[in-house]
């Protein structure tokens, strides 16, 4: 098991190696940096200031150059510093002579996104599964019928759209729920937990639009599996036995049917990483999607580069964990009767 | 054919896209107005027999602007598709055919770009190179190939073990023959269905990309950026969201039911979506 985990680790390092390469050059293919959005419109910036600018950011070097100065810095995960808001520390928080510290971009922006994602897939899960179950030992009745309905809805509707109606309706004509942000204005005013319902009232309708949209794959996910296992030999076996349906469904069927999840949920991160810019930007949530959005926007290259990097490692991570989860749930693979892999 | 025809859910799929391909097709004849053509006298108006969706904030009529935005739509989509799908099949053609360090190799690839969380990949790219109708199709087909060049590959591996491609090797054949001649029509079957689910995404995609401002630009009109367009209005102009959010989500519908059906079809046994 720990050569297992060693080996998988060690893997971990030449993916990312790859994956900086693609992110690098893909960057480098546009004509254009930050020296032509930040100086456009600025009548007095000439092109000696700029050329100086570019010097100054070291892209007046040969790509590869600039490859191995990235690489050089991110082997002490010093992801740089922002181009277009002020110096900014990339990644983590540093101090300055004075003792100022200045917070990093990804550090403020990670948690948020990931607090969304998290709370999203533990709706995603809380409804899917229960709905998937129904939809298998109803299969081909009305609630599996109008359940598969819901699932190809949910497939097919553009979550943006989505969010907009339902922020025009929830937020604007019935003004139940803030439409944008984190916070409101008095918020640091607030106790404790009146904190904590602001948050919760700003953050409902960005996570719940997508987990909504979400839900169709888990639940379709969990009624296949639930099928599969309900025709097993065991289970007939169980129900001979005179188990309670109850206990068939829930202690016998489920348990293996939602083995494969685990993998699924693996799987979905960077989809979940990535779909967070349309939500945040919607929201104007101040987290990875929205960070990257701006950054792309103001060629900003060290901030897309670090949440590119960020967020690949962190998909890879969360693949790992998985791979491991699966491996502690599923006994076969735990007692070592059938090869991890 | 006639299965895929007795498949309710491949019937249902079919008939969405072909209205909306007809619609799309038949733009420059069922449109009533110039699709660009501004007229200040009429702003946002509400649908009416004059114009049925209404018009948008310049006075433009929006019912021919969604015809001519459905073309837009729908060819980002194709083409995309055509592009992910040559490369997948290609790619995971010589995997599963030459094994060895080819296919270490480009397993090796896929497992990195999928990866790197893809909507920022493509995000950053069309952002960098400009946003443009070609650019969004070039980048949605090459950043996402993946899972045909998997399917195909696993089609290839058995495929090669079989009596009638060690026949035709002993025969002499080149491999290029062998491959494209041989195996590859036995495995497409599969890649059809992805091919069909892909297509939804891809729409799915360019309206997102549209949305964010990255998409097809003004004042060439596609879905998703008459609703970009439209959100600014949403107070006062309910049709410039609803209309193209509605003609995107049955144009995705259309092809996810197909998709399924003929995943039915081909393959009774598994009944999984994606």
């Amino acid at each position: 098991m720990l050569s297992y985990l060693l080996r998988r680790l060690l893997w971990m390092v030449p993916m990312l190696i790859g994956i900086s390469l693609i992110s690098f050059f893909i960057m480098h293919l546009a004509p254009g940096d930050i020296t032509s959005t930040e100086s456009a419109f600025d009548p007095k910036s000439s092109e000696e200031s700029r050329q100086k600018l570019r010097a100054l950011y070291n892209l007046d070097k040969p790509i590869i150059v600039q490859y191995g100065l990235w690489m050089e810095r991110m082997v002490h995960l010093d992801f740089g510093h922002s181009f277009a808001s002020h110096q900014k520390p990339v990644f983590w928080s540093e101090k300055d002579k004075d003792g100022n510290v200045t917070p990093g971009m990804i550090q403020e922006a990670l948690p948020i996104t990931l607090l969304m994602n998290i709370a999203g897939l533990l709706i995603t899960l809380s409804l899917g599964v229960p709905l998937g179950v129904w939809a298998a030992k109803r299969y081909g009745q009305w609630p599996d019928r109008s359940i598969t309905l819901f699932n190809f809805i949910g497939f097919s509707i553009p979550g943006f759209w989505l969010s907009l109606l339902l922020m025009y309706w929830l937020g604007v004509i019935h003004p139940w729920f803030p439409i944008s942000g984190m916070h409101s204005l008095n918020y640091e005013q607030l106790d404790f937990w009146q904190k904590g319902q602001d948050l919760f009232m700003h953050l409902f309708l960005p996570v719940v639009i997508p987990s909504l949209t979400g839900l169709a794959g888990i639940t379709l996910f969990v009624k296949n599996g639930m099928l599969d296992v309900l025709n097993q030999d065991y289970i007939t076996t169980a129900r001979a036995k005179g188990l309670s349906d109850r206990r068939v469904t829930y202690r016998h069927a489920l348990r293996n049917a939602l083995l494969p999840l685990i993998t699924l949920i693996g799987l979905s991160l960077p989809g979940l990483i990535g779909g967070s810019v349309i939500a945040e930007t919607i929201f104007a949530i101040p987290g990875m999607g929205k960070l990257f959005y701006e950054a792309v926007m103001m060629r900003d290259f060290p901030v897309v580069m670090g949440i590119l990097t960020i967020g690949s490692a962190l998909t890879l991570l969360g693949n790992l964990l998985a791979d491991l989860a699966y491996a502690w749930a599923d006994p076969r693979l735990r007692k070592g009767v059938m090869p991890a892999r | 054919m006639k299965k895929i025809l007795h498949n309710p859910l491949a019937l249902t799929g079919l008939c969405l896209i072909s209205i909306i391909l007809l619609l799309a097709l038949l733009a420059p004849w069922l449109a009533p107005y110039d699709p660009d053509d501004i007229n200040v006298k009429q702003i946002l108006l509400a649908p009416s027999m004059h114009h049925w969706m209404g018009t948008d904030g310049l006075g433009r009529d929006v019912w021919s602007r969604m015809l001519y935005g459905g073309r837009v739509s729908l060819l980002v989509g194709l083409v995309a598709v055509g592009i992910s799908t040559a490369i997948g099949v290609f790619l995971g053609a010589i995997a599963g055919y030459y094994r060895g360090w080819v296919d270490t190799l480009i397993m090796r690839l896929v497992d990195i770009m999928l990866s790197i969380p893809s909507f920022f990949l493509i995000l950053a790219v069309i952002a960098f190179l400009s946003p443009s109708i070609t650019n969004v199709m070039i980048v949605i087909g090459l950043t996402s190939w993946m899972s045909v060049t998997r399917l195909v590959r696993a089609e290839f591996l058995s495929l090669t073990q079989r009596e009638f491609v060690t026949a035709s090797t002993a025969l002499g054949a080149q491999d290029w023959r062998i491959i494209f001649r041989h195996c590859l029509p036995n495995s497409l079957t599969p890649v059809l269905v992805s091919v069909v689910l892909g297509i939804a995404s891809a729409v799915l995609l360019e309206s997102g990309l549209s949305f964010l401002g990255l998409g097809v630009q003004a004042p060439q009109s596609s879905w998703g950026n008459i609703l970009t367009d439209g959100k600014e209005y949403i107070q006062f102009a309910w049709w410039l969201s609803v209309y193209p959010g509605l003609a995107i989500l049955i144009t995705v519908l259309g092809y996810n039911l197909l998709g399924e059906g003929l995943r039915d079809v081909f393959d009774p046994r598994s009944n999984t979506l994606r």
